[in-house]
């Protein structure tokens, strides 16, 4: 159904597995609206313009900025944050592997950095080093340097292949 | 930062979007994959009082072989051309720029269309659709009308497209027998804007070069085609001298404006760099 020119709109869709309906202003970007109106801060807000990966979201699946993309077009669709993949479970191996490899100072980009890591480890189970960067490549971490990033990523990845390197 | 305030529309039907652009003109922006547009509201750089968010419109989506040409749907994602096996089959060079085009999470919002309309002049595709010698299938109140790219990219972030029109695709001749493709750029980071690109088409046959088309990204206010570069390699064998002459017209070709990490002067010799090495890709 065609939506008509408005300032302020209803939207409709699934949150880590629960239905929400908002009305939300037109200019109000998904990221924002899950940290100021549904509490969950856990994707963070930096660059707003697409750069960091700090507000990496899943919508049907795929990986998102979360800083381009309005409330409003989630309408319809299937968001899952940080907070959602922590408490099913999906993200453990990853949280895990970050922990003992220390891929992570300040934990700013965290949450995107892993969301981005989920979405290769489930695309790309062979992915090498190289690939593993270049699929990160979205998300700036100032603190570590991303060695150890990239490390923590391919300790999951070989665990998954059955060759454990850890 | 945050966007200013502006209405949103999501039309079902072309009818209707083209409708409302006619309605609101130049206060209208279309909204497809929001890459760029999202992101310019959040930095307000403008301020447009309607967004007419297509996504709605599933007819300009999706990838098809027709009247000899690959047609690829304005909404078509960037994500959606990378796993095509009908571009890596007939557009190899459009394949081989994909993977150039941001990262994954914006590869997997950001459009064809988007990235022609908003003509970038770091973007890949407009140089890709120069060096294929592409048509856009436009539809307004009128109708609709093909422009050929070479005449679709007029300046900085300004195309044939009036406000009342909309983008329904980008028709890409098949790649013939013996033609061969090859893309480049450089970039601070992967993925990062370019510095200077270049998508390279032509007809190598035991060697020799000929009906060749190098179109630069990065390098001026819209994508260019380097003629002079071409013509001195039209005939030739690739080699030092072929190489050394194509790189010598460059000059003669191209006038880059500085950028705040690089200086005229560097970015033509960049240029220079990446026409050695997009040749020697293109022959060997």
């Amino acid at each position: 159904m065609s939506q008509a020119p408005a300032t302020e709109i209803e939207t409709s869709f699934v949150l880590n597995g629960i239905p929400v309906t908002r009305r939300v202003p037109a200019r109000q970007h998904l990221v924002d609206f899950l940290r100021e109106e549904m509490g969950l801060t856990g994707s963070h807000t930096a660059c707003e313009h697409g750069v960091c990966g700090a507000c990496t979201l899943r919508v049907d699946g795929e990986i998102l900025r979360g800083c381009l993309m309005l409330a409003v077009q989630a309408n319809g669709r299937r968001v899952d944050t940080i907070e959602g993949l922590s408490d099913s479970g999906e993200l453990a191996a990853l949280q895990g592997a970050f922990h003992e490899r220390n891929a992570l100072q300040c934990g700013f980009c965290t949450p995107g950095m892993l969301m981005a890591a989920l979405d290769l480890v489930h695309r790309r189970p062979q992915a090498t080093r190289e690939q593993i960067r270049e699929h990160l490549s979205g998300n700036y971490c100032r603190c570590t340097g991303y060695h150890s990033i990239v490390d923590a990523v391919e300790a999951v990845l070989e665990a998954r292949r059955g060759g454990a390197k850890r | 930062m945050k966007a200013p305030s502006f209405a949103y529309a999501r039309p079902d039907s072309l009818r209707e979007a083209l409708e409302l652009l006619a309605r609101h003109g130049e206060a209208a922006r279309v909204l497809a994959g929001g890459q760029s547009l999202l992101a310019s509201l959040n930095m307000r750089l403008s301020s447009p009082e309607l967004l007419v968010d297509i996504t709605g419109l599933g007819e300009l989506s999706g990838i098809r072989v027709r009247n000899g040409a690959l047609c690829i749907g304005a909404l078509t994602r960037h994500c959606e051309i990378e796993r095509s096996a009908e571009v890596a089959r007939h557009l190899p060079l459009l394949a081989q720029a994909v993977a150039h085009v941001a990262h994954v999470a914006i590869r997997n919002a950001g459009t064809l269309g988007g990235s022609l309309a908003l003509a970038d002049p770091a973007a890949e595709y407009p140089a890709c659709a120069l060096a294929l010698d592409a048509t856009l299938v436009i539809a307004g109140a009128g109708g609709e009308r093909r422009v050929a790219a070479r005449d679709f990219f007029r300046a900085l972030y300004s195309t044939a497209l009036g406000p009342d029109e909309l983008l329904l695709a980008a028709e890409f001749p098949l790649s013939a027998p013996g033609y061969r493709s090859a893309f480049l750029e450089l970039a601070r980071r992967q993925g990062d804007y370019a510095i200077v690109g270049v998508a390279a088409h032509g007809r190598i046959v035991r060697g020799t070069i000929s009906d060749l088309r190098l179109a630069y990204l990065g390098v001026g206010a819209t994508a260019v085609r380097a003629r002079r570069a071409a013509a001195a390699l039209e005939g030739k064998a690739y080699g030092p001298q072929a190489l050394a002459a194509a790189q010598a017209a460059l000059g003669e070709d191209l006038d880059p404006s500085p950028d705040l990490y690089h200086t005229a002067a560097t970015k033509l010799h960049l240029a220079r760099v990446l026409t050695g090495r997009v040749l020697a890709a293109l022959v060997q």
